[in-house]
């Protein structure tokens, strides 16, 4: 007969955002209890809600598994004493292993005899194993933000204020700082009963949904999501979709209900994100849409309880957004009373970084260094005229009212402002597009401008915070530099940028001294800065299946292209799926040692024998070809061509001295040597690449 | 039911419930947190329950008495349990009742929401509760205050009184709560609201508020070297109001303002200290009468 073990956490409401990373660690923590004592068990099964945190054992074994283990004793020459009795030490071994003399054996390791010993351990009874180790599996649990209440000697989000424990419908009770452990449960807070008696496992779920609890979440999520939809669907709509929210709300309540409410016509023509915003992040409200993504005037909330009294509650609802969205159109009114220009001074007030000014100091570092990208870019002196203008106008928006508001609206409202001031549309395309990409997978700028403002705002905050040391260090980045330094990386790859990443480090860096007059070790800060964005750039060559070899090969040449270096991979995993790849690396892989001797690569024709000039003359026979190639980022080509080189290397290298004591015809050698191989770091060191 | 009604059903409530029924406190505060009987009582292992309406001044949020949601000064009603008991959440929903919202007809939640006071060094967890969406009620467990981690934590309860009595009286602005059946919140702050606006944000003298503030600050620093716990904190609470009107006045740069918030935040912290060493060398009284303070 297998067992089954149950164990419901009530809590009072967890924060929604915990609750399901707290459920994954409930379950982990049972199934090492377990494993380490090898009690097998047939299922495990899991519920939640914002007050309860529940698991079900099912098919455990009533004991765990016995294990035979081998322990190793004394060696054996120090075992016994002449007489062939045990000395202390043998002993001592068998006291601590509470065995005797006979069930001692021995065995050879590296030569030495030793003491060995064959145990039984024997698999611990589950109830036991439960009792030990309940108590820990809950307090195991850790969030992101816990708290003690009651005096009491236990840290969790909220506090726990009953628990289920029932092993094959038992109590099965266990200490817990004073908390009640029963088979005693409590159902939804107004709808249901507040003593629940569970006598039977199995009915858990049954019992709780008679008691208006959902545990399941999928089926709380699959309600909301459905009903949800019949409601818009009604209006001719549809809920604008958003999974975030979605988990979210499905976690804030026991028992579903969605309702529909109306929003007045006169809120609709205040702009999308305005009137969505609050209703998302305060009121956790679904807008609908119709088919071409146009709000309607109505939302969807969702009630945790019936359909009772429903009325009063959408009345309630109703008001709360009509006050929301009225400060939503005083806080727009009020700042478009105002050019989006007259907010730059502002910024004045606001800090970017203590120590890295305010934000009007970055705006005018964007300025300068977008400036400067745009020329090395050749972009043009139109677009190069948006880009200051967008730069300028960049960070205006954060000290108008609706971002002081609604951080998350920055950049949507710096457009929406740009141009109700008249800026022109690739000006306010450029200040949405410089938050882009907000996270992985999101959309990159679209435009050329937002592109480079994008790059310069990331890249500004990145060079500046390396320069005063506050970079990213584990799991610490509080100003998201990693996912800016990728971002910068994705923005490169796709608008196919041509620049030196040490260039635009440069750039940046200079303009902090310059403008904040900012002292710091400049070799080290540059460095350290490269170094941050090349670790990015691996990890995502790397992630798109290019082997580290291959990246190694290519980064080791110091280029600092990224968008270079990207192609360059390409082309080279490509390369080496051909049939020459092979041959031509273990050739030029010959070069690597002797090239290193050399001091120059100036060949000098007359120096040269016969023999040599077979590989020479090879090489010049193809080295302007190369460089085209590799000019036009064809670098399989380039390759492919200096694959022609792989006998006359072989055979130069395998017929002619190189280090003759002639210092002229061994540094001439030397040179031809270098100046091939020279040719081929062009692309990348072949010798790192593993065959 | 009309303000004052809606204040001292909540009183009784938690009156019944053995906490004292306190006045506020005669000095100006931005929150009912700050209030000694809060702050202080807070501290050390001593058993405390409370009940109080606090007038609660934010110069920033001033409107001149235009805005029909924010105000200079609103009513927050503060009940602290220290400790607070298993069923705290039962109790507060049961004073909710007390005032004519049935949990049945409306949709309560409690949404996480974490508070933290930076000029009292002070933090907690729990939730803003939501009665049909609207902000009713913060609900706190505190778990350091004055930057001292508490021995054991208070709940606390704050009841946002004008948005409670708009949801009961079905009124969409501040302004016509009615106080008792005759006169409204218009009558009787109007006025009040105007004139604190046009003060805090056109009229108040920077140089006399700045001065104000080191002044205040120096005496709350001398007295304390003298062991006069609750004379220093009145002048930390001066300190704190000070800036707040300076700070609606727009005349606190950035970087002075973290400056500032650390210089109360230190007077806070050092007061705590002081308050707990004091209780201790009393032999923490209140200790004695905790059987008595649980209902």
């Amino acid at each position: 007969m297998t067992r089954r073990y149950f164990l419901e956490i009530g809590v009072e409401e967890l924060p929604a955002r915990f609750i399901d990373d707290a459920l994954v660690q409930l379950k982990n923590n049972f199934e090492n209890t377990m494993n380490e004592n090898r009690i097998k068990y047939e299922a495990i099964s899991t519920f939640q809600s914002p007050r309860r945190l529940a698991i079900d054992l099912i098919g455990l074994e009533s004991r765990g598994e016995s294990e035979e283990v081998i322990v190793k004793g004394p060696a054996k020459r120090i075992a016994f004493d002449q007489d062939n009795n045990p000395t202390r030490a043998l002993e001592g071994f068998m006291k601590g292993q509470n065995v005797k003399l006979e069930d001692i054996y021995f065995d050879t390791v590296n030569n030495e005899e030793y003491v060995f010993v064959k145990k039984i351990n024997e698999g611990r009874l589950l109830e036991d194993v439960l009792k030990d180790s309940i108590a820990n599996n809950i307090r195991n649990i850790t969030f992101p933000k816990s708290m003690r209440w009651g005096g009491k000697n236990i840290k969790f989000a909220r506090p726990i204020r009953w628990i289920v424990s029932l092993l094959d419908d038992e109590i099965m009770e266990f200490d817990f700082e004073g908390i009640t452990v029963s088979n005693v449960t409590r159902g939804h807070r107004f709808l249901g009963s507040q003593n629940i008696v569970i006598t039977e496992i199995g009915q858990y779920k049954e019992l709780m949904r008679q008691n208006y609890v959902i545990v399941d979440p999928q089926e709380r999520k699959d309600t909301i999501k459905y009903n949800s939809q019949r409601l818009a669907r009604e209006k001719g709509g549809n809920v604008l979709r958003d999974d975030e929210l979605l988990n979210e709300v499905t976690n804030l309540v026991e028992y579903p209900t969605p309702i529909m409410g109306r929003i007045k016509d006169e809120y609709l023509n205040l702009p999308f994100d305005v009137v969505v915003t609050p209703m998302r992040d305060h009121l956790r409200f679904f807008p609908c849409v119709d088919d071409k993504n146009r709000l309607l005037p109505y939302f969807i909330t969702i009630r945790n309880g019936d359909d009772r009294f429903i009325d009063t509650v959408i009345k309630g609802n109703e008001k709360v957004l009509g006050a929301r969205l009225e400060d939503a159109r005083f806080f727009y009114n009020e700042d478009i009373k105002y050019p989006l220009e007259t907010y730059v001074e502002k910024l004045k007030r606001l800090t970017f970084q203590e120590k890295l000014g305010t934000m009007y100091d970055k705006t005018i570092r964007i300025q300068r260094l977008s400036g400067k990208i745009a020329d090395y870019l050749e972009v043009g002196e139109e677009t190069k005229k948006n880009i200051l203008r967008a730069s300028y106008l960049s960070k205006a928006d954060l000290v108008t009212k609706m971002v002081t508001e609604f951080t998350e609206l920055q950049g949507k409202m710096g457009m929406e402002y740009a141009e109700k001031s008249g800026e022109n549309k690739i000006v306010s395309q450029a200040i949405f597009e410089q938050y882009l990409p907000r996270f992985a997978q999101d959309n990159l700028p679209t435009t050329t401008a937002g592109a480079i403002l994008s790059i310069a705002d990331k890249l500004d905050s990145i060079c500046g915070l390396f320069a005063i040391g506050i970079q990213p260090t584990g799991s610490q980045d509080p100003f998201a530099l990693r996912r800016g330094a990728l971002g910068i990386i994705n923005i490169i790859i796709d608008k196919k940028l041509n620049v030196s990443l040490k260039d635009m480090i440069d750039f940046s860096l200079y303009i902090y001294i310059e403008e904040n007059s900012l002292a710091c070790d400049f070799n080290k800060v540059r460095s350290e800065i490269f170094d941050f964005f090349m670790a990015r750039v691996k990890n995502m060559l790397t992630e798109q299946r290019i082997k580290h070899d291959v990246v190694d090969a290519i980064i080791s040449t110091g280029t600092d292209n990224i968008y270079d270096i990207v192609i360059r991979a390409e082309k080279i995993v490509n390369w080496l799926k051909g049939e020459e790849a092979q041959k031509t690396i273990v050739s030029f892989d010959r070069l690597t040692a002797l090239s290193q001797k050399a001091t120059s690569s100036n060949v000098v024709r007359n120096l040269l024998s016969v023999d040599e000039l077979e590989l020479y003359d090879a090489y010049n026979k193809i080295e302007d070809k190369v460089n085209t190639y590799i000019n036009k980022k064809e670098y399989d080509k380039a390759l492919d061509l200096l694959g022609y080189l792989s006998d006359p290397i072989n055979r130069y290298l395998d017929n002619v001295m190189v280090m003759v004591d002639d210092d002229n015809i061994r540094n001439n050698r030397l040179a031809l040597i270098k100046l091939i191989r020279d040719k081929s770091l062009d692309i990348c060191d072949l010798s790192l690449i593993q065959i | 039911m009309n303000f004052q009604e809606l204040m001292l059903k909540l009183l009784n409530f938690w009156g019944e419930k053995g906490c004292l029924i306190m006045e506020p406190y005669d000095v100006e505060k931005g929150a009912g947190t700050m209030n000694p009987h809060t702050f202080l009582r807070a501290l050390g292992p001593e058993p405390w329950r409370v009940v109080y309406v606090e007038p609660s001044r934010r110069p920033a949020d001033a409107r001149y008495g235009e805005n029909p949601n924010r105000v200079y000064q609103h009513h927050q009603l503060q009940v602290i349990l220290k400790p607070s008991p298993d069923n705290i959440q039962d109790l507060y929903l049961e004073s909710l009742k007390a005032i004519g919202i049935d949990p049945i007809k409306h949709d309560i939640r409690f949404v996480e929401d974490n508070w933290e006071a930076p000029t009292l060094g002070a933090w907690g967890l729990g939730w803003e509760v939501w009665l049909d969406g609207m902000e009713i009620t913060q609900f706190t467990y505190f778990q350091q205050v004055g930057g001292i981690n508490c021995d054991l934590e208070s709940g606390e309860i704050t009841y946002g009184l004008e948005r409670i009595a708009m949801y009961l009286q079905d009124v969409d602005n501040v302004f016509d709560i009615k106080w008792n059946d005759n006169i409204t919140y218009r009558d009787i702050f109007a006025k009040a609201e105007y004139e604190h606006s046009v003060y805090s944000f056109e009229k108040a003298d920077i140089s006399v508020l700045n001065n104000l503030f080191n002044i205040y600050e120096n005496e709350a620093n001398k007295i304390l070297e003298q062991g006069l716990v609750l004379p220093a904190y009145d002048y930390v609470l001066k300190c704190s109001h000070t800036f707040n009107v300076l700070d609606a006045r727009g005349a606190i740069s950035v970087s002075e303002r973290t400056n500032f918030i650390a210089r109360v935040r230190n007077l806070a912290k050092n007061i705590a200290s002081m308050y707990i060493k004091q209780r201790e060398e009393m032999e923490f009284p209140l200790l004695q009468k905790a059987g008595e303070m649980n209902d």
